[in-house]
């Protein structure tokens, strides 16, 4: 499945790729782009992952390159 | 501005204010206490400026990420400041942060004129329930409810005009820009604004599946899809600044042993590395030129799906069209009348008049060619597989084909093959035919002409239609060739034979049962809308206006965008590059360094909005 998320304060574009790179190295992410300009994630996961779980690891990685960039969860 | 970036500012001016005085000191003075006063003062600055860069320096390291720009950022500054060159070292800083400001700057505002693109969104519905208005979320209304739309409202939910009279403004939705107007029994599209009368509709969609969020999902998405050129500078920056840092060490290190030992000189020269070792500029000048490009494109009303749409459209040399709907209307109108015996309008009017009642699109076509349809009409009959007979005016008039008039006993010419006869008795003489064909789409001629101006000049028009009927339209459209007869799968193939190395193919269909075709290629265009979702999720680019003309314009913007970003990235690395060797050869001081760093930065942002600007 896939799902979008809005990265608040994505300040710097290189920075949004070396998120992705990271996002991309999570066990049980099939896709994951990080679009700087519309500061989006979108993650392509499979159907029975526990997302809660997945996000919380997902924003470890943002935070390991960007401390003030937050996921947006609702 | 937003508040981070009124503080950003305000903590670079007081930074530029004692970063001046902290050099004027030094400069004007002697006194070995006032200079001590200057550097303290440039110092201040340092931090003003740059404290948040350090902070992140720390924590990022701890992180693991070595290669962090604002570590290499704090790590020239403090280099600079340890070999006593004070200015050099407030002035990356104050620089460096200045690019910042302005990169952030440039990026909030692309991001907004394209948020405005995209503010579609309905807020609210207003639902009668019992005779009651009540407002709710468009989500939460349900398919069969009644719904009221203000002036100035946008539509909710996709529905049908119940009661009320009012034009909506659907220019954001189709691309059409003169409002249309709406009566009862109409159909209207969500996220369209309602302009003059108080409309009262009944909802034929959820909010989830109407037009309106059909498409902010779709724009929303369409800035993934990215192109060689944004991932070229992914890729060049993840080596990049590794391999910048990793030759500053080595520059540090090495020249010194065969140079006496100077250090501080190299290790000078290998600062200026570091300053320049941030890729920031480059990566954010090439996805902020495409956002532009895909700005430009939604303006013009249509939907380009990310960069690698654009990168594609730019490279188009051959194009590829479907007949019915996209180059012509699919409706059939009266082309030629050879009346015998009589006024070819006397001829019009006695067979519009038998025709009056007739569902068929030819009798329909025949109908409208006539205009003042006040014929008296009796005793209509139809005649199966044949035609129609009727006593119009007192005349008693059969109209139809080949067959009919040949049980009647005529022998008609036989026709252009590209056009349908419809052939006429009257009163028991033959009394001439008139003639049919599919029309030329508005705007078809037009934009194929532009296409070809562009360079696009292989033009093959791919139909299920009879090749004569083909020859006809491509022939007047002045095609460069055409396949006549093909069934879908057919279809496939041709677009499969089109495709080739050194060829970049667009195909543009009208949507319905083209999806394959349209992923084939390598540019797929859906023309008018997003009627079809398979069609859309295939495509490349989405006209929402059914005009084909939207076309040229896209690889015109597509062409634009595309030369912008590829002089950014030239430009960059040109400078980037040259700063690096005139740092080893120790013709560049870290000032030059950190001017061409911000200004290249600076450069490119501005160049970058330049991306998707066309003539009009």
């Amino acid at each position: 499945m896939r799902k979008t998320y809005t990265l608040e304060d994505l300040d710097c574009a290189n920075c949004a790729a070396k998120m992705e790179t990271l996002i991309n190295k999570l066990p049980g992410v099939e896709k994951a782009t990080v679009t700087f300009m519309t500061s989006r994630l979108s993650l392509t996961v499979p159907e029975d992952t526990d997302l809660p779980a997945l996000l919380k690891q997902v924003q470890k990685e943002i935070h390991k390159v960007d401390s003030n960039c937050n996921l947006i969860v609702k | 501005m937003s508040r981070k970036q009124k503080k950003l500012l305000t903590r670079i001016l007081l930074g530029a204010a004692s970063f001046a005085d902290g050099v004027l000191i030094s400069h004007l003075t002697d006194v070995l206490w006032l200079q001590w006063i200057g550097k303290g003062l440039v110092i201040l600055a340092w931090v003003l400026c740059g404290i948040d860069v350090a902070i992140k320096a720390v924590k990022n390291i701890g992180h693991g990420q070595i290669f962090d720009e604002n570590f290499l950022m704090t790590l020239a500054t403090v280099g600079a400041f340890a070999l006593g060159d004070f200015a050099e070292g407030g002035a990356v800083m104050l620089f460096f942060q200045v690019g910042e400001l302005f990169q952030s700057i440039a990026v909030e505002r692309s991001r907004r004129s394209v948020a405005a693109l995209m503010d579609l969104r309905p807020d609210m519905a207003l639902v009668l329930r019992d005779g009651q208005v009540e407002e709710v979320d468009p989500e939460d209304v349900q398919v069969g409810d009644l719904l009221q739309v203000l002036p100035g409202q946008r539509i909710p939910v996709d529905g049908v005009v119940v009661t009320g009279f009012s034009s909506v403004d659907t220019a954001k939705i189709t691309g059409e820009s003169a409002p249309r107007d709406v009566k009862p029994g109409e159909q209207v599209i969500s996220g369209c604004i309602n302009i003059s009368g108080v409309l009262t509709i009944r909802a034929q969609s959820e909010y989830a599946s109407s037009t309106v969020a059909r498409i902010l999902t779709l724009m929303e998405s369409a800035t993934e899809g990215r192109s060689k050129t944004e991932s070229f500078i992914t890729r060049f920056a993840r080596y990049y600044t590794p391999c910048v840092v990793v030759g500053a060490v080595l520059l540090a290190l090495i020249p010194p042993c065969f140079d006496g030992w100077q250090f501080a000189r190299w290790v000078t020269r290998a600062l200026n590395f570091l300053v320049v070792s941030c890729p920031c500029a480059l990566v954010i000048s090439v996805p902020l030129s495409f956002f532009g490009g895909m700005g430009a494109v939604s303006r013009a009303g249509m939907i380009a799906k990310g960069g690698i749409a654009l990168e594609k459209l730019a490279k188009a040399n051959v194009a590829a069209f479907d007949k019915t709907g996209t180059l012509t209307t699919g409706d059939f109108a009266v082309c030629q009348v050879k009346a015998v015996n009589m006024q070819e309008e006397t001829l019009i009017r006695l067979v519009a008049g038998a025709e009056s009642v007739s569902n068929h699109p030819i009798g329909r076509a025949i109908v409208s060619a006539c205009g003042k349809n006040d014929q008296k009409v009796e005793e209509i009959r139809e005649i199966p597989g044949k035609g129609i007979y009727a006593v119009v005016d007192g005349h008693r008039v059969y109209a139809g084909n080949r067959l009919l008039m040949e049980e009647m006993g005529h022998e008609p010419e036989t026709a252009d093959e590209a056009t349908t006869p419809v052939y006429a008795m009257v009163d028991g003489r033959y009394a001439g035919a008139i003639y049919l064909s599919d029309t030329i789409k508005a705007g078809a001629k037009e934009a194929l002409d532009s296409m070809r101006v562009l360079g696009v000049t292989d033009t093959v028009m791919l139909t299920g239609d009879r090749p004569a009927v083909a020859r006809n339209v491509a022939g007047m459209l002045g095609l460069s060739r055409f396949h006549a007869g093909l069934l879908p799968q057919d279809k496939v193939e041709k677009v499969k034979d089109l495709l080739g190395k050194d060829k970049t193919l667009i195909f543009a269909g009208d949507g319905v049962n083209d999806a394959p075709v349209l992923a084939l290629a390598d540019v797929g265009v859906a023309m008018g809308g997003i009627g079809s979702d398979a069609a859309v999720e295939a495509a490349d680019l989405v006209l929402l206006k059914d005009d084909l003309r939207g076309l040229p314009k896209a690889i015109r913007i597509a062409r634009k965008t595309m030369a912008v970003a590829r002089q950014n990235v030239v430009f960059a690395l040109v400078v980037k590059f040259a700063v690096l060797l005139l740092s080893i050869l120790g013709y560049a001081s870290m000032w030059l360094a950190v001017f061409a760093d911000v200004g290249v930065a600076v450069l490119a942002i501005l160049n970058a909005t330049r991306a998707g600007r066309i003539k009009k």
